[in-house]
C-alpha cells in the first residue's frame, strides 16, 4: 500500500510535497541569485562606473555582462582560509545563516496574483522578523573571526541593524495601518483600489505614505549597510569588519547575501509603497490568460525594485559615509521620533477619512 | 536673475537637504554626461603633442660630452665614443679632431622619465617624443641603442614657436 502523498500546488502546478517544494526552492534561488547578479552588474559596476566617468568592466562579454562569471569564478578558485584561533564551526556556519536569512525574505514576496511561494497572513511581519536573523550570522562571523577588527565591525553592524530596524518596522506600520492587513497580497490589492479624496488609479501608497517610504529608504539603506552606513565595513578603519577574515566561497556567500538582501528589501519597498505586480491597467480580471498575468506581475514589480535600487545605489555611490555616533543619533533621534509621528497622523487620518 | 533673499533661519534649515540635494545632482549629471574613458587596445588614446613619451637621439648632434649620462639620476645613459681625425675645414688646415659616438643606449627599464638628460644636453641631441608604446615581454630588450633611439626622432613633433621678443637661435647649423 502507498501512502497517499498530500498533492501540493504552485503556479497552478499541482505535484507531491517534495515536487512542489524542489520548484519553489528552484524559483527563489532563481530570483535572488538572478536579483544579486543584476545588481551587482547594474548598479555597482556600470552605474557607479559612470557616476565616476569610467566605463566599468567592458572586457569581459559584451559591455563586460559577463564579469559577474569571472569574479565567481576567482573567488571558487580561492583557498578557504580559517585563522588560527577561530571558532571553527561557527566561522563556518556564519555566511550560511546570513544567506539563509535573505533567501527566506523572498518566500513572501508576491509578484503575481498567485506567484508567490508562501501567501502568508502575517507576510510583512514574517519578512522582516527573518530578515534581522542575519544580525546573528553577522555577530557569529565577527566573534568566532578572532580577529579585533571582526569583533569591532560585527558590533558595530549588530548595534547598526538593531537600530534601523525599528524605522524599517515602524515606516511600514503606516502602511500596514493603511491598508490594513499583514498580508503582502492584501497590501497590493488595496493599493490596487486605493483613493486619494476620491480619485483612484493611483495603485501605490507612496503619495500618502511619503514619509513611510522616505524612512523606509533611509532604514533599508542602513540594514543594507550601504555606503552612508558602511560603519560595520569601514575599509579605513576596520579593513571590512566581520568580513575581514572571510577568503573565497564563504566571502562570496557574504557578497551575494549583501546584494540579495538588497533586491530582497527592494522588493518590499516595491511591494508596500509602489503597488508590488500591480499598475493601472494591470486586468486583476483577465480570467483567461493566467500565465501572461504572472508574467507581466514579475516584471513590473522588477522594474519598480529597480527604481527602488536606483534611489539606494545612486545615495550609496554620492555620500561618504557616517560617523557611528551620528549613524546611531540619526536612527534613534530623529528617524524613529518622525516614524512614531507618521504612525500617528497615518491613524488620525484613517479615523477620519473612515468616520 | 539673483536668488529672492530668505531669511537666515531658512537658509540654515535648507541646508542639510539642499546639500544632499547638490551632491545627487553632481552624481546624476556625472552619470548622463558619459564616460571619459578611452578602452586603450581598442582605441589609441590621443597624448598632448610634448607628452613625455620616449626619448629621441639627434646623433649627429651628439658630442660624447657625457652631460646627460652624469646628470641621469637613474646611471641609466651608457656612452662610448672616441676621437676621430675629419679632413680640415679649409685648405691647408690641420685636421679636425672630432668625437665619434660608438655607443648610446638608454635603459628604459632603469629610465623615470625626468627628462633632465634633454634639458641639459648642450647641442639638442636628444628630444622628447609622444610615442608610448615600447613596452617589451623582455627586459633586456628596454634597453634601446642608438639606432632605435634615432628612429624616434621621426616621431618628435616641431618644436613649439619662440615667443615673441625671444633671443635668436644662434649658431644654428642646418
Amino acid at each position: 500500500m502507498t501512502l497517499p502523498l498530500a498533492a501540493h500546488t504552485f503556479l497552478g502546478i499541482r505535484g507531491a510535497y517534495w515536487n512542489v517544494t524542489a520548484l519553489k526552492v528552484a524559483a527563489v534561488l532563481g530570483i535572488a541569485l538572478g536579483g544579486a547578479g543584476a545588481f551587482v552588474y547594474l548598479f555597482l559596476f556600470k552605474m557607479m562606473s559612470h557616476m565616476q566617468s569610467r566605463l566599468g568592466p567592458m572586457e569581459a562579454g559584451p559591455h563586460g555582462s559577463m564579469q559577474l562569471m569571472a569574479e565567481v569564478l576567482k573567488f571558487l578558485q580561492k583557498e578557504d582560509v580559517f585563522p588560527e584561533r577561530a571558532d571553527r564551526w561557527v566561522f563556518a556556519a556564519a555566511p550560511a545563516v546570513v544567506l539563509m536569512s535573505t533567501f527566506m525574505i523572498y518566500v513572501v514576496i508576491p509578484a503575481g496574483p498567485r506567484l508567490v511561494v508562501a501567501n502568508l497572513d502575517t507576510g510583512i511581519l514574517f519578512a522582516l522578523a527573518v530578515s534581522s536573523l542575519s544580525v546573528i550570522g553577522v555577530l557569529m562571523a565577527g566573534w568566532s573571526s578572532a580577529n579585533k577588527y571582526s569583533l569591532i565591525g560585527g558590533l558595530r553592524a549588530a548595534g547598526q541593524l538593531i537600530a534601523y530596524e525599528l524605522p524599517l518596522v515602524l515606516a511600514v506600520v503606516g502602511v500596514v495601518m493603511q491598508a490594513g492587513s499583514l498580508s503582502l497580497q492584501r497590501i497590493v490589492y488595496s493599493q490596487a483600489h486605493f483613493k486619494l479624496f476620491g480619485v483612484g488609479g493611483f495603485g501605490l501608497f507612496a503619495i500618502p505614505q511619503f514619509v513611510g517610504l522616505f524612512l523606509f529608504l533611509v532604514a533599508a539603506q542602513a540594514e543594507l549597510g550601504q555606503t552612508p552606513f558602511d560603519m560595520p565595513v569601514a575599509e579605513s578603519e576596520v579593513v571590512t569588519g566581520y568580513m575581514t577574515e572571510y577568503t573565497g566561497l564563504r566571502f562570496l556567500i557574504f557578497f551575494i547575501g549583501e546584494f540579495a538582501t538588497g533586491f530582497a528589501l527592494a522588493g518590499i519597498g516595491a511591494t508596500l509603497f509602489l503597488g508590488g505586480w500591480y499598475f493601472p491597467g494591470y486586468g486583476l480580471h483577465w480570467g483567461n490568460l493566467a500565465w501572461a498575468r504572472e508574467l507581466v506581475g514579475l516584471g513590473v514589480l522588477v522594474a519598480k525594485v529597480m527604481v527602488i535600487a536606483f534611489l539606494i545605489f545612486w545615495v550609496r555611490f554620492t555620500f561618504p559615509r557616517f560617523r557611528e555616533d551620528q549613524l546611531q543619533a540619526f536612527a534613534w533621534k530623529y528617524l524613529i521620533p518622525l516614524s512614531l509621528v507618521n504612525i500617528l497622523v497615518t491613524g488620525v487620518a484613517k479615523v477620519a477619512v473612515h468616520a | 536673475m539673483p536668488r529672492p533673499e530668505m531669511p537666515e533661519s531658512v537658509e540654515r534649515a535648507l541646508e542639510v537637504p539642499m546639500g544632499f540635494a547638490k551632491g545627487l545632482k553632481t552624481t546624476f549629471m556625472t552619470m548622463v554626461r558619459g564616460a571619459v574613458t578611452v578602452q586603450y587596445p581598442h582605441e589609441r588614446e590621443d597624448v598632448t603633442p610634448r607628452a613625455r613619451g620616449v626619448i629621441a637621439l639627434k646623433e649627429e648632434n651628439c658630442t660624447v660630452c657625457m652631460l646627460c649620462a652624469r646628470q641621469c639620476p637613474d646611471w641609466c645613459i651608457y656612452i662610448e665614443g672616441h676621437k676621430d681625425k675629419e679632413p680640415p675645414r679649409r685648405e691647408g688646415g690641420k685636421p679636425r679632431t672630432v668625437s665619434k659616438l660608438d655607443r648610446f643606449d638608454i635603459d628604459y627599464s632603469l629610465c623615470m622619465y625626468c627628462g633632465i638628460c634633454v634639458e641639459v644636453c648642450p647641442f639638442d641631441a636628444l628630444h622628447w617624443s609622444p610615442e608610448f608604446e615600447y613596452s617589451e615581454p623582455n627586459i633586456a630588450d628596454m634597453l634601446h641603442d642608438k639606432h632605435r633611439l634615432g628612429l624616434w626622432e621621426d616621431t618628435v613633433p616641431e618644436a613649439p614657436a619662440l615667443e615673441a621678443g625671444a633671443e635668436a637661435p644662434k649658431g644654428k647649423k642646418k
